[in-house]
């Protein structure tokens, strides 16, 4: 049999089976956490929830990374795609993304050179074909996407490209996990984000297992990935033994991507950083390091002040990437606040918990 | 963007590989991971490779249900 790796993990059958063994050994309540954005788009997207007993309850955590980057760093982009000779080149997924009184969107209609790119490739490649513009990438992501723009910054610096830089919203996935459990979200184990784990390999969570006995399985993103993820975070709870263990050994290596994480050391440095909806935590972000300050975003204009009105309009994502409510329990959910005029960041992203229950159509639960 | 695709390598050119997802060629950086060779899958993120797939470990979680269902609920 040639294995492709996308159609064998769907195969009903195979779910069934992982369903029935749930089905079997899972007695007590539950609920467990998956926190990557990729997680909570398959489990919407392949109905997850309607093949569960009911004592078993899913909870979106804050592991979409369009949907926590703050306010404050959309209104920074934007006034760095004000100033002069700037090409400010996003991911898509960052364009509709409310600022405090701004959307990149908004900001292109005006006249910026906003560049929409698929990814920080291309914005060396525009960087290398305009040298009297200055290109400006905001990096945003967890550990998945740092490495990408480290290494793109690695490679200007090594090809003497000096109109490149990084304006960077990068965070790192546990101290946000530890804040959660911390701040008193009633959960019984994490459904890891696979691909945060494939740069950082499985340790990153062992704290919270040793610290908060809770189940940490690393998952992948396939339904039968996480169906048997659940399983094994079920059997954990059912015998009282909180474990780290790996589902997604596939693409999951126990110490990671070795190559990837010695980039993200030389080219960041952790600092305390905002989440949208949820505040500061520290040592959660991103920034870059003495060595390659030259590329960095930050010196080409002056940051507009922080203004913490995060929860404006009546949104709650925070309290949705808190895991403490559901996107129907939000009075503008699918009413005023919608994929093609959203009023919060959740529902902006493909992963976001709005978006993907607007999109899969899950009612209040 | 958190999504992450296999991806088949067709050709590689230093850094750089030609792959194919389900058909349909992209070119994608493959300066994050190690020892790939053509023929390998890769998991690809916005545009870089970030993972080698492991057949072996592949094939052992498509059978894992199974082997619980024999070893440990005993049917
Ligand atoms: S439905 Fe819209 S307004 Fe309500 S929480 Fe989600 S993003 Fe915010």
């Amino acid at each position: 049999m040639v294995i492709k790796f996308v159609d064998e993990f769907r195969n009903k059958d195979l779910i069934l089976e992982a369903v029935e063994a749930i089905r079997n050994i899972s007695v007590k309540p539950i609920t467990l956490m998956e926190v990557c954005g990729g997680h909570t788009m398959s489990i919407h997207k392949f109905g997850i929830p309607s093949l569960l007993p009911d004592n078993i309850k899913l909870l979106s955590g804050p592991g979409c990374p369009v949907c926590v980057t703050s306010r404050h760093f959309i209104d920074s982009a934007a006034a760095c795609a004000g100033e002069k000779d700037i090409i400010l080149t996003t991911l898509g997924d960052l364009i509709r993304v409310p600022g405090t009184e701004t959307s990149l969107y908004s900001e292109k209609s005006k006249g910026r050179d906003i560049r929409i790119v698929y990814s920080v490739l291309d914005a060396l490649k525009i960087a290398g074909k305009n040298p009297d513009k200055k290109i400006v990438f905001p990096g945003i992501g967890f550990e998945t996407t740092a490495p990408l723009s480290a290494a793109a910054i690695m490679d200007a610096k090594k090809s003497g490209l000096k109109n490149f830089y990084i304006l960077s919203a990068h965070k790192v996935m546990p101290p946000v996990m530890t804040a959660l459990i911390d701040e008193g979200v009633k959960i019984n184990g994490y459904i890891c984000p696979g691909h945060v784990s494939i740069i950082t390999g499985t340790g990153i969570y062992k704290p919270i297992v040793d610290n908060y006995g809770l189940g940490c399985v690393v998952g992948g993103f396939e339904p039968l990935d996480i169906i048997q993820s659940i399983y094994m975070l079920v059997k954990q709870f059912e015998n009282n033994k909180p474990a780290l263990e790996n589902q997604y050994t596939r693409a999951v290596a126990p110490e990671g991507n070795l190559k990837a994480q010695e980039m993200i050391r030389r080219v960041f440095r952790t600092s305390p950083d905002w989440w949208r909806g949820i505040g500061t935590i520290p040592e959660s972000g991103l920034i870059l390091t003495e060595e390659f300050k030259e590329f960095d975003a930050l010196q080409l204009f002056d940051p507009p002040e922080m203004i913490n009105s995060e929860t404006d309009r009546g949104c709650i994502c925070g309290e949705i990437l808190k895991g403490l409510k559901t996107p129907a329990e939000c009075p503008l959910f699918g009413k005023i606040c919608t994929p093609v005029d959203p009023v919060g960041a959740c529902m902006v992203s493909g992963e976001g918990s709005c978006a993907a229950w607007y999109r899969y159509g899950r009612e209040a639960s | 963007m958190c999504l992450s695709i296999p991806a088949e390598i067709l050709s590689i050119d230093k850094e750089m590989a030609e792959v194919s997802v389900g058909g349909t060629k992209y070119n994608a950086s493959i300066s994050l991971v190690q020892n790939v060779k053509v023929s390998d899958y890769i998991l690809i993120h916005s545009g870089y490779g970030i993972a080698k797939i492991d057949e072996k470990e592949a094939r052992e979680t498509l059978t894992l249900m199974k082997d619980i269902k024999t070893k440990e609920l005993g049917y």
